[in-house]
């Protein structure tokens, strides 16, 4: 069995082998320099051609442009060799169309108005928006995570709950899997005049619907991931002295978890729609009913300003979710890339 | 006549660590998705002595498994009956195992996980030390820790066979468990088959495809028809172990039993 005790992989020679690598990588970034470049442009141009009707924050946005640019020409000349900066290599080539890209829409708007207003307001009128309003901003994403957070919870253990029970007992499927079928495919927002109609709040309202949203997609997807389980796993376990608690917990369970995760990312991305429509309806706060409030005024950069803040989370969401399904499922080779 | 005070009462004497599997007119059938019935096995009789070792020869599909499925205890026959040690199996229990072909590793278990699962399910909190002796045993020292997905063919089926050792089982059934293995690897597996077999004692059905493997590690062969099965010839092997395959003795058993499994189409 010698050569099977030789499995362990030699990590000092690894280490050495990586701190070799880092001594014979070029210590010039070239992309980051190129990068460097064209923030640093951007923030000249933007700081030296003169708006058509002043922006109170071209100056703080030209000043931003360059220091990411002074920051990526420190980076490309003397990080070349730190991990921390070879860590943001892949980036680079982005790095260089975000600041390209940036410049074109500042010359489109703020200073030739190409592209005319209100409908095309220049990136320092939504950098505006971040720094004058952001105590409302702020405030509208924390009445959303109170709609989002405890709805999505509620519907991802109830979904979870019920998914096992109509994938371990034939008695529950048979009563519970038609139900699934048939009022499962009812967009949750469909649910929206009833449901404000039956609870007492708005809020509590959105909840519900938010947690509906997320049950379904879960429930169908554990108790499918429950059903399939190779069947030679539970006879083995049995066999092996299993009781129907065991066999349900340590194997149903994690046998059907990669599909559970499946169904976690659809009801996330379910539960985001609800929230914003049902704001936008109905509750008097958050996230959506910024992005209403702002279209009513024709605040466009206030709408653009929210949108970004809402990718931005919804997308951090969804890396935290697939994160924790990495760490839980680190025995499988990933499927889903996000 | 021995008086019970002059006979060392040892585990040996008193209680073979082997059962004596008892198969009495066991019929079976499995109802198909038409609606109606297969018959994979008929009026099968035959006993495993304790300790023995016994292989099972037949075309495939024909019921062996089923017959293992049945002494396992996770079903029950459609007729006849199934006991052991005189006593009739109406369930699963961890003194009677099963190897199957594909190691059916849990890929979320490491293999220690999987190794202890017995322990586990049966609720014994010191299971480590146990584990790795039985890894040990099998030549998977220094694996513990890695998941099923990291394992060879060979290796995976180690882990399985050390996930039925560590129960200490008293009969184990092994489902054609080498069938997937490389050449090389099923030649080693099958010495180390033979040498856990010889050193622990327990009974063993062997189902295979391959009559040299019947004939290295049984010391009985029954041949099966096809389905349903029954019982077409039994042999005995009657060779000192280790074997070889070019022994006379063995050549002309392999070429009997051929015959037999070449003709038993038409029986």
């Amino acid at each position: 069995m010698n050569d099977i005790a030789h499995y362990a992989p030699d990590l000092p020679a690894i280490a050495a082998a990586d701190r070799q690598a880092a001594r014979e990588a070029p210590p010039f970034w070239t992309t980051g320099a190129v990068a460097a470049t064209v923030w640093l442009a951007g923030s000249a141009i933007n700081y030296h051609w003169p708006d058509l009707s002043p922006w109170a924050r071209t100056p703080l946005l030209a000043m931003a442009q360059g220091a990411l640019g002074v920051l990526l020409l420190g980076a490309a000349i003397f990080g070349g060799r730190t991990r921390q900066v070879r860590y943001f290599h892949p980036a680079g080539r982005w790095l260089v169309a975000l600041g390209a890209l940036l410049t074109v829409w500042v010359v489109l708007t703020a200073k030739t108005a190409l592209l005319p207003l209100p409908f095309f307001p220049p990136p320092q009128s939504i950098l505006e928006v971040y720094t004058d309003d952001y105590a409302r901003l702020l405030e509208s994403l924390w009445y959303s995570a109170w709609l989002l957070v405890p709805g999505f919870v509620a519907g991802a253990l109830a979904g979870f709950g019920a998914g096992v029970a109509i994938g371990w007992s034939r008695t529950v499927h048979y009563w519970g899997h038609p139900i699934l079928r048939i009022v499962g495919p009812l967009p949750a927002t469909a649910w929206l005049p009833v449901a404000f109609f039956f609870f007492p709040s708005a809020n509590s309202a959105s909840i519900f619907l938010i947690a509906l949203s997320t049950g379904f997609p879960v429930a169908v997807l554990t108790a499918s991931g429950i059903s399939g389980v190779n069947s030679a796993y539970y006879d083995i376990a049995r066999t092996l002295g299993a009781n129907e608690r065991f066999l349900i917990a340590r194997i149903a369970i994690p046998a059907a978890l990669p599909s559970v995760f499946v169904g976690l990312f659809m009801g996330l991305g379910a539960s985001f729609a609800v929230l914003i429509v049902a704001e936008m309806m109905g509750v008097k706060a958050g996230l959506g009913f910024y992005l209403q409030w702002a279209q009513g005024w024709a605040a466009y950069a206030n709408l653009y300003g929210v949108l970004i803040l809402m990718a931005l989370l919804f997308s951090g969401l969804i890396s935290l979710l697939f994160l924790v399904r990495d760490r839980v499922l680190a025995w499988q080779k990933e499927l889903v890339r996000w | 006549m021995v008086s019970a005070a002059t006979v060392p009462l040892t585990r040996e004497a008193s209680s073979p660590v082997g059962i004596r599997a008892q198969i009495r007119g066991v019929s079976h059938h499995y109802p198909t998705p038409g609606g109606g019935l297969l018959h994979v096995l008929d009026d099968v009789t035959f006993t495993v002595e304790p300790g023995e070792c016994v292989a099972l020869l037949g075309p495939s599909g024909c019921g062996k498994s089923t017959l293992l499925r049945l002494l396992a205890g996770l079903e029950q026959p459609g007729r006849g009956k199934i006991g052991a040690d005189g006593v009739r199996i109406v369930g699963p229990d961890p003194s009677r195992l099963l190897v199957f072909q594909d190691p059916t590793l849990y890929p979320w278990r490491t293999v220690r996980q999987n190794v202890g699962l017995g322990l586990e399910a049966r609720g014994i909190a010191d299971r480590a030390r146990r584990v790795d002796e039985v890894l040990h045993l099998v030549g998977l020292d220094g694996f513990a820790d890695a998941y099923p997905n990291q394992l060879s063919g060979g290796m995976a089926q180690r882990a399985a066979l050390a996930r039925v050792l560590v129960n200490d089982p008293r009969l184990l059934l092994l489902d054609e468990p080498l069938g997937k293995l490389d050449a090389l690897t099923r030649m080693t597996m099958q010495a180390e088959l033979l040498r856990l077999w010889q050193n622990a004692g327990f009974t063993t059905l062997l189902v295979t495809h391959d009559v040299e493997e019947a004939l290295l590690l049984a010391q009985r062969v029954l041949v099966f028809t096809p389905r349903p099965a029954r019982i077409a010839a039994s042999f005995e092997v009657g060779l000192d172990y280790p074997r070889h395959r070019d022994d006379r003795h063995f050549v002309e058993l392999r070429r009997r039993i051929l015959e037999v499994v070449g003709h038993s189409d038409i029986l």
